[in-house]
């Protein structure tokens, strides 16, 4: 697979990208604290960071709950197996549902793993899952060729997308 | 969790400002102190119930490349393959689910060359195989939970 275009950021840019990937401080003037760090003048880290926003770079600045904690239990990963040459109509279909989060088409791993599009449903119990598995099931109809939901049991890691921290 | 704190995590999950006192400015919209708002969201992240606050970046924007990646993982070995995994900092998510494809994780890396030397690590390291299951299309990303 062929790397993404790369956007144009400079040296600036990526110190700012790298000294926030991990959160900004919980402060009153938190960009004036990242400023400080980079020996930046805070006005250009507002302005690199409201690019980044613009741009996409940043998909949003905020707060990001832990979904268990808020009582999103039944965390399922619903995985199709879909023909090829449907999955954009189907995936577009099943992606528009409000209690689907995330529809990703994927490859397969034959014979191990033949599924090929992914759905994560969030609910807070498993009968309301399986009430939205019913709902997906429904609108593929004879597209779904198999189907399966895992659960996730257990949180092992979860921070924020980092580059560039390795070398 | 108390009103109080439902509505500071209705309201923040976007379009934190980009201004010299952004907390400030939150606050007043949400009608509290600005003292208070820095501190509930201080206790939010000490006790787990917010993963993280700050800008949530598109690596792929920035050029990167970035996978789901599934592992099947027998009982015994599983907590040091977890361990493994989780060493990398390129392994921003790590999930246990219930199935035989029991470890799934999300990597980020700078490129494909990098991300896949990272998964040949893993795999020399725990002696399992990996499935890279990058995504080919996506429908619909739009996450945001109300509490």
């Amino acid at each position: 697979m062929p790397d993404n275009n790369k956007p144009v950021l400079d040296e600036t840019d990526r110190r700012i990208v790298e000294a926030t990937q991990a959160g900004l401080p919980v402060t009153a003037r938190p960009y004036h604290v990242i400023a400080e760090q980079l020996e930046l003048d805070p006005e250009l880290v507002m302005q690199r960071i409201r690019q980044l926003l613009e741009s996409g770079i940043i998909r949003r600045i905020g707060v990001v709950p832990n979904h268990y904690k808020l009582g999103y239990r039944a965390n399922g990963m619903t995985v199709w197996d879909v023909p090829d040459d449907k999955i954009i109509e189907l995936g577009n279909k099943i992606g528009s549902l409000n209690f689907v989060s995330h529809c990703y088409h994927r490859p397969r791993h034959l014979p191990d793993w033949p599924y090929n599009l992914f759905a994560m449903v969030h609910a807070h119990t498993k009968e309301k899952t399986n009430q939205y598995i019913d709902v997906i099931k429904d609108i593929l109809g004879d597209s779904n060729r198999q189907h399966t939901v895992l659960y996730s049991t257990r949180i092992l890691k979860k921070t924020g997308m980092r580059i560039g921290n390795t070398q | 969790m108390n009103q109080i704190d439902r509505n500071i995590i209705n309201h923040m999950q976007n379009d934190f400002p980009v201004c010299e006192s952004p907390f400030a400015k939150m606050a007043a919209q949400l009608d509290m102190d600005e003292e208070v708002l820095i501190n509930r969201i201080q206790s939010l992240l000490d006790d787990g119930t917010l993963s993280r606050f700050g800008p949530m970046y598109n690596i792929e924007k920035l050029g990167g490349q970035y996978s789901l990646v599934a592992m099947s993982v027998p009982e015994h070995d599983l907590e040091s393959v977890i361990e493994v995994v989780n060493s990398y900092p390129e392994v921003a998510h790590n999930y246990e689910r219930d199935h035989s494809f029991n470890v799934w994780f999300v990597i980020a890396a700078e490129t494909v060359t990098e991300l896949k030397d990272i998964l040949k690590k893993i795999e020399k390291r725990t002696g399992y195989a990996t499935y890279d299951m990058p995504k080919l299309e996506e429908f619909y990303i739009g996450l945001k939970f109300d509490a």
